[in-house]
């Protein structure tokens, strides 16, 4: 029963770190650039979200108006801060998104206080009983809305034009270019996309713990980095899985190994240790 | 010099120490590290327990140094299986590695750190003297390396490192000889501070600080040993000097980190270069004329 609580317990985590570095791994495959201001966006969401759920009383509402907010801000970020240092050496755009990040974290703390903000009244607190273990709503709702978000990704990017036309840029962005494909509109899309999803899943962990505060996204942030180098950077069915056999390798290690490792160590270890290994991630890229 | 000016001093000089460290393995090097703290922390934490079991001062740093240098070694083979944006990801894991095996040992005092560490016993001027003596002979060092043949070792690892490897510049030995010198370099400036606190606590040597220590390398320009010098004072004294910014400390660091990147990624350095030369232009054509 243990194995399977631990199990089931690491999914969720799993599946809440999948639709993080989703978007992430959009944005390397896209661009090259190591986006760790996504996880601003990802705090942003969830500020946003609680803000919104707080006014209107309605949860749907917040969620949904964080998502459209901050994948537009999303956009603006591309278009101010990224496109014009693509044509630098890489670690220019990743250093220029670590200071972004940083005072993105500083800004909510400025703002919105260094304690955090909660729920007036939390929705999906209730439990579920499934097959003899508890889970609170938040954490079903959480599956379930990653399950349909990646779905409806992956219907977008196999089945329409535009999925195809973003598909086809990531291959490869000058001879798609020649075939009529506006890419600068592909990449915009990209951030919007990812930047939604990020804002998504800040309100759902804003959820489960009733509580946004501004240094929310310091370890999500990290840990999909750490997952999208797993799943073989760019990759994004890597990605997912990386994310899943992440949040399940750190429930079963706090349990065995947390007596002289924390949660976000044992991540590490994990990374290090496969990419010891195998270099390319676990999933090789394109 | 009042005890304030002297301490401040005192941090700036240590400061100093650990970016060029830094300077050593990304500037020259071209190895992007994030995981800077880690080493500086190895450095005070072992200097820590030496002082601790009552070795005399100049036996603790040079263990903070080694134990640091060792640790880097080991961490610059794994640079030789991964590169790039993969070697960055790997570097900050081994900061977190190090805080989350630092904050779940008895022996290195956990969450709460290490306490009740004695001073160096040379009075703050004297113990000034001496960080400021191992600060000027680390830019010395440095200056001396990037003008040796291994500087232009680095320097081609750091363009191109495929290119250098066709030329028969043994590229794993010159990756792993920066990350060895940088980080024992951190290891020393962790030793210093050790002494300098008397009291280490794990977040000391977290995520922020290496990304402080990348901010004082970018801000100065990657790879200027002066750049890195005048960008770490301006960079800790900051703060300081207009206490209204010390709420804002970190937003300030970021917003700069961001801007210098976006607008002048050759930092401080690259802004003197092109500042002289449209001098010297101006000289030129003023003299045609």
């Amino acid at each position: 029963m243990l194995y399977l609580e631990l199990l089931i317990q690491g999914l969720i985590h799993g599946s809440m770190y999948a639709v993080i570095a989703v978007g992430l791994t959009l944005v390397y495959g896209l661009l090259r650039i190591l986006h760790v201001a996504h996880a601003g966006l990802f705090a942003l969401g969830g500020y946003l979200g609680l803000l919104i759920t707080n006014a209107t009383t309605s949860l749907p509402l917040g969620m949904f108006t964080s998502a459209i907010v901050v994948g537009i801000c999303g956009m603006l970020m591309y278009r101010l801060c990224y496109q014009p240092i693509l044509d630098r050496p890489p670690y220019v755009a990743l250093i220029a998104s670590i200071g972004l990040f940083i005072a993105m974290e500083e800004i909510f703390r400025l703002v919105f206080g260094p304690y955090g903000l909660t729920y007036k009244n939390p929705p999906l607190q209730s439990q579920i009983n499934l097959m003899g273990i508890t889970l609170r709503s938040a954490e079903v709702g959480m599956v379930i809305s990653a399950l349909i978000l990646l779905g409806i990704l992956a219907y977008l990017s196999q089945r329409t034009r535009i999925g195809i036309a973003w598909r086809a840029t990531v291959d490869d962005p000058e001879i798609s270019k020649s075939f009529g494909i506006d890419t600068i509109k592909v990449r915009y899309l990209n951030f919007f996309i990812g930047s939604a999803l990020a804002a998504v899943a800040g309100v759902f962990i804003s959820l489960l713990s009733n509580l946004v505060e501004p240094t929310m996204g310091g370890v999500p942030s990290y840990k999909a980095l750490a997952i999208i180098v797993l799943g073989g950077l760019g990759n994004v069915t890597g990605t997912l899985i990386a994310s899943l056999l992440l949040g399940v390798v750190e429930a079963f290690g706090t349990i065995y190994i947390g007596s002289f490792l924390d949660r976000d160590a044992i991540a590490f270890a994990f990374l290090i240790v496969i990419l010891m290994i195998r270099p390319q991630g676990l999933f090789a890229g394109k | 010099m009042g005890i304030y000016e002297i301490s401040l001093a005192t941090v700036v000089c240590i400061n100093i120490i650990l970016a060029l460290g830094l300077n050593m393995i990304s500037g020259f090097c071209g190895q992007i590290s994030l995981g800077h703290a880690a080493f500086y922390g190895i450095g005070a934490y072992t200097a820590a327990l030496m002082v601790k079991a009552g070795f005399p001062i100049p036996l603790t740093i040079a263990a903070g140094m080694i134990s640091a240098g060792v640790a880097g070694l080991i961490v610059g083979l794994a640079s030789l299986r991964v590169r790039h944006d993969f070697l960055a990801i790997t570097t900050m894991g081994v900061g977190f590695l190090f805080l989350g095996i630092v904050r779940q040992q008895e022996l290195l005092g956990g969450e709460l750190g290490i306490s009740g560490i004695p001073s160096a016993g040379l009075g703050k001027i004297g113990y000034l003297a001496v960080v400021f003596a191992i600060a000027s002979l680390s830019a010395v060092f440095s200056l001396w390396i990037k003008r040796s043949w291994m500087g232009f070792a680095f320097d081609a690892v750091a363009d191109d490192e495929d290119t250098a490897r066709v030329v028969t510049v043994d590229v794993g030995a010159y990756k792993l000889a920066a990350f060895a010198m940088g980080t024992a370099m951190a290891g020393v400036a962790g030793g210093l501070y050790t002494y300098f606190a008397r009291f280490l606590m794990p977040d000391d040597f977290g995520f922020i600080t290496s990304i402080t220590v990348l901010s004082m390398v970018a801000v100065g320009g990657i790879g200027s040993v002066f750049g890195v010098i005048a960008a770490t004072i301006i960079l800790t004294l900051m703060p300081e000097f207009f206490r209204f910014i010390s709420d804002y400390k970190l937003l300030v660091y970021g917003a700069l980190l961001f801007a210098v990147m976006r607008f002048a990624p050759e930092g401080l350095a690259g802004f003197a270069r092109d500042a002289y030369r449209r001098l010297t232009v101006k000289k030129q054509a003023g003299e045609t004329v």
